[in-house]
């Protein structure tokens, strides 16, 4: 913990990401481009024919948008018990990216649905908490945006995200605990061919460290915005 | 292993692979531009108000 609130002051933040960055944002980049290159050279599938090249973005965008919320919801506790504005920063930083990649997520699973299951939408257990995922962005935004006093605004939004934690593993074990018409996790369990896991991981790879320097540059403006503030809070009459 | 080097032929399925391409393009695009508009924005901002002081 000791180690964790080294890096979590401002001062600390700012020298690490700023050294950080210019690497995860070109390991990103280069992930990406080979996921592409490897996803659009591999084989259609059995089944699905070439819509497998939907789950190459789908799967990341989805697994991506269920991780930020994980880290917004730490950074919600770390607020809450020991009351350092930093995690309250990164929190409020990482919303509206987990709200991007949720979109994503919602729309390529649609466009995917439609050829295999012949519907864009059907109100089953997976795609219904994945829905509230994004309404839980939402409301944590515009929670944040609804209070003034910021101290109170933290402390309220900590609590939300922390309810809200609760929807994670709904998601994850809905098509387990739940008859849906989402079809299982096949990563883990082995049941994805090789020439369609490489593309998938790698891609799973370059979203999370785009998100995190996205994320890196997004607390950085925070910090930044905030020492302005109080430069003219000083400079006031 | 087939391996065919960038074929982009998606056949009759192009009409739901491209567009989920294309909305993940924009949507990642957009959002890497709006995070560094807003940071150079805030940057400016701190910068001139230190000019000032």
């Amino acid at each position: 913990m000791q180690f964790l609130f080294r890096y979590a002051n401002p001062h600390n933040f700012m020298r690490l990401s700023g050294a950080v960055l210019p690497f995860t944002a070109i390991a990103a980049a280069l992930c990406i481009a080979a996921a592409l290159y490897l996803g659009f050279s591999a084989p259609p599938d059995y089944q699905q024919g070439r819509t497998v090249l939907i789950m190459f973005i789908h799967v990341p965008a989805a697994t991506v948008a269920m991780s930020i919320y994980g880290a917004l919801a730490v950074c919600s506790l770390l607020s809450l018990v020991w009351r350092h504005p930093l995690s309250d920063t990164a929190a409020r930083a990482a919303a509206p990216l987990g709200a991007v990649f949720t979109v994503l997520g919602l729309i390529t699973g649609s466009l995917w649905g439609k050829p295999m299951w012949g519907t864009y939408w059907v109100w089953d257990a997976r795609l219904t908490s994945f829905l509230l995922l994004l309404f839980l962005y939402f409301g944590y935004m515009a929670l944040w945006n609804a209070i003034e006093d910021e101290t109170r605004a933290a402390r309220l939004a900590a609590i939300l995200a922390l309810v809200g934690a609760v929807n994670i593993p709904i998601i994850h074990f809905s098509v387990e605990w739940w008859s849906t018409l989402h079809q299982g996790e096949g990563i883990v369990s082995g049941g994805t061919d090789p020439v369609f896991l490489a593309p998938l991981l790698i891609m799973m790879l370059g979203y999370t460290l785009l998100f995190m320097s996205l994320w890196m540059v997004r607390i950085r403006t925070a910090i930044l915005e905030r020492r302005a503030r109080n430069l003219m809070q000083s400079g006031a009459p | 292993m087939n391996f065919d080097p960038l074929n982009f032929d998606m056949g009759s399925y192009g009409i739901y692979i491209w567009p989920a391409y294309g909305v993940s393009a924009l949507a990642l695009i957009g959002a890497t531009l709006w995070t560094i508009a807003s940071w150079r924005r805030a940057k400016s901002k701190l910068a001139e108000l230190e000019r000032k002081k």
